[in-house]
């Protein structure tokens, strides 16, 4: 899913402004399952906001909803009960929930209060890490089920480079080199030879350096 | 507006079988431990949850102490776990909000160590008059001095 | 017959030398050209690194027409790093059209390894698919995409290779792709453990890679105990066994760079016996001004004219 982590709370209050009535959305769906602004982060965000302006001596009203999905055109709908009166919507959606939310309430800016990062997975409780670069063009059949365009910090097609050392990226020590697991996994399989075969070059034409993309499903259009 | 001496007001989330039983033998024994502790009986010191502990602090507790079982030794496993790990995490919440994350504290101990209740009691009691009453503590009908408070 | 130098001495079987200079972080060349003329008769080509380490340096490109313009011959370093394809063929062209003949294609270090993060890392195409690219100008006359260019091109194309990143095993599979895909002569990250890089060049020797393609053995002269531990512990894909660096921790300060040049001495004979091995590039840091000692203490003097 998408990962998202929680602005700094300067920033946030940064773009809050002299805002003072408030509503919070959440998102029920990657942000909640990452951690970073479902309703329990909703509810969080908004009693640290409490402490924070009524330390100054402002009473701050927030309105705390959280839609299943706010990059969903029904479901960004359930924030309407709240905008009366309100003068700005702070969302803990992903990148795309914000801009639905800007779309659909169009008279109240609407401000981010996490940053989105990357399409992802649970490594483990409490730990999420990318996967998927949304690349338009999946080689995962060739690589083992591992993705070196997201995984490789050079995304390499004809990796290891140099740098991959005891199975870590030499870019970002913690993380394994994903070439070096590739390999592991096609030996594992008794595959290695397809890795002799060189990757030509990638055409990054469906990538977003292509421009910002447009799925149709012709059926599915009312 | 009279000052009177600060009273702090510390909420003590405590597990029902270490914590609670603890407190419960502090009674019995008669050991006295200090009046600005309020005690809430919760299941595991796992079942607490971050906005528990903020939502608190927010409502103008002077502080807030989570008691647990002895790591180890949780009768739920790991809940104690958990709550250190949550606890951590508000502190952290706290200070980027300008609240004093000492005014948060997990302690851990068995339910035999009513002695160590009245103990750790004793010492959120003292560092909680040290740090003077909570900054979100309301207005009216408080012991607290008074500040320029501005209206918004 | 060959316009690289370079080529022209490994197609005849001498045993070549390499050396290495790093681009000004400025536009004074003076220093450059000062340590290149000292390295040009004592090397068939001298390598331009292509902002190391993904700090802003003097372009490769224009270093390296600068060495031709003073009748050297440089070493053309193209990492992947900076440029899309579209820059890194214009380079290409713009080579050939300088009479620059020597190409090295890299990944290159990680724009995060900077001292001033944040850039952009581009990595349109990977070393391999450099390969390729430089392969195709120069055997095809074709661009990517198979369009037709204009003038002469004529490139001696390498790849690098390490022999001690993992995973080991597939160094060889790697170094055959690169093969493959184009590289004519390899240089190989600076060796300090004669054991392992035995054993990487036996696997070499096996597969047949030798004979297609010219390997140069990485030596960099260790100028201090602190160096080498340095080296060791935070430059990625350096191993120095025990004994070298208990050698130069046993020097001294004093004696530590004779220690070091001693030990490169050493490894440059061994580096003549070993099969497959045909030269050294010679990486100098921070001592560029020793490399003609060096070269000649090693009994590489004079260098053939082919």
């Amino acid at each position: 899913m998408i990962v998202a982590e929680r602005k700094p709370i300067e920033e946030i209050v940064k773009l809050i402004g002299d805002c003072r009535h408030i509503v919070l959305a959440g998102c029920g769906t990657c942000v909640t399952v990452c951690g970073a602004g479902g309703e329990r982060e909703v509810s969080v965000l908004a009693s640290q906001l409490k402490m924070h302006y009524r330390q100054k001596g402002i009473d701050v009203d927030i309105r705390e909803v959280t839609p299943k999905r706010q990059c969903d055109s029904e479901f960004v709908e359930d924030i309407r009960a709240h905008v009366e009166g309100a003068d700005c919507i702070l969302s803990m959606a992903c990148g795309a929930g914000v801009q639905m939310a800007a779309d659909r309430y169009p008279a109240l800016p609407v401000y981010p209060a996490v940053n989105t990062e990357f399409i992802g997975v649970a490594e483990e409780a409490g730990v999420w890490a990318e996967r998927c670069q949304g690349c338009g063009d999946c080689i995962l059949g060739i690589t083992g089920g591992i993705c070196p365009i997201a995984r490789c910090a050079k995304n390499l097609l004809n990796g290891p480079c140099g740098g991959s050392h005891g199975g870590k990226c030499e870019v970002k020590t913690d993380r394994p080199c994903a070439w070096h697991l590739i390999v592991e996994r096609l030996s594992e399989r008794g595959k290695l030879d397809v890795l002799e075969e060189v990757l030509p070059a990638k055409s990054w034409w469906t990538d977003r350096s292509g421009g910002p993309r447009k799925v149709v499903r012709e059926d599915m259009k009312k | 507006m009279s000052e009177r001496k600060f009273e702090p007001k510390i909420v003590a989330f405590c597990c029902h079988y270490c914590a609670f039983a603890a407190a419960d033998l502090a009674g019995v024994m008669r050991l006295s431990y200090p009046t600005s502790i309020r005690i809430v009986r919760i299941p595991c010191s796992g079942k607490i949850d971050i906005i528990h502990i903020m939502k608190t602090l927010e409502r103008g507790a002077d502080g807030v102490m989570v008691v647990g079982c002895m790591e180890g030794q949780c009768h739920f496993i790991k809940g104690n776990f958990m709550a250190r790990r949550r606890v951590e995490y508000a502190k952290k919440l706290l200070e980027e909000v300008g609240m004093d994350p000492k005014r948060l504290e997990m302690f851990n101990l068995s339910s035999s160590q009513g002695p160590r209740f009245a103990e750790v009691s004793r010492e959120m009691d003292a560092r909680i008059r040290e740090l003077g009453p909570s900054p979100l503590r309301p207005k009216s009908g408080s012991n607290e001095k008074t500040e320029n408070v501005k209206v918004a | 017959m060959s316009k690289s130098n370079l080529q022209r001495v490994l197609e005849t079987g001498h045993f070549a030398v390499t050396a290495e200079c790093g681009p000004p972080k400025g536009c004074d060349t003076t220093e450059l050209l000062h340590y290149a003329n000292m390295m040009k008769d004592v090397s068939e080509a001298i390598n331009l690194t292509d902002n190391p380490s993904a700090n802003v340096r003097m372009s490769s490109l224009g270093c390296a027409i600068l060495l031709t313009q003073h009748g050297m011959e440089p070493v053309l370093q193209m990492t992947c790093r900076d440029r899309n394809r579209v820059a890194l063929q214009g380079d290409l062209l713009t080579a050939a059209a300088f009479g620059v003949h020597n190409v090295l294609m890299l990944s290159g270090d990680h724009t995060s390894l900077a001292e001033v993060p944040g850039a952009r890392a581009v990595y349109d195409l990977d070393s391999v698919n450099l390969l390729q690219v430089g392969r195709k100008m120069t055997t095809e006359h074709k661009l990517m995409g198979d369009s037709e260019f204009t003038g002469d091109i004529e490139l001696f194309i390498g790849a690098v290779e390490n022999p001690f990143a993992d995973p080991f095993d597939f160094r060889v599979i790697r170094l055959a792709k690169k093969v493959k895909a184009g590289a004519r002569f390899i240089q190989t990250q600076c060796i300090y453990d004669m054991q392992r890089f035995r054993e990487f060049m036996k696997q070499v020797v096996d597969k047949g890679l030798h004979e297609k393609v010219f390997i140069l053995a990485g030596i960099t002269p260790l100028r201090s105990f602190g160096m080498a531990k340095f080296m060791a512990t935070n430059v990625a894909g350096i191993t120095i066994p025990e004994d070298v660096l208990k050698r130069i921790k046993d020097a001294g300060k004093e004696n530590a760079a004779a220690e070091g040049l001693k030990i490169a001495n050493e490894q440059i004979q061994e580096m003549k016996t070993i099969p497959g091995v045909k030269g050294i590039h010679l990486m100098a840091i921070g001592q560029e001004k020793k490399v003609p000692d060096i070269i000649k203490d090693a009994g590489l003097l004079p260098r053939p004219r082919v």
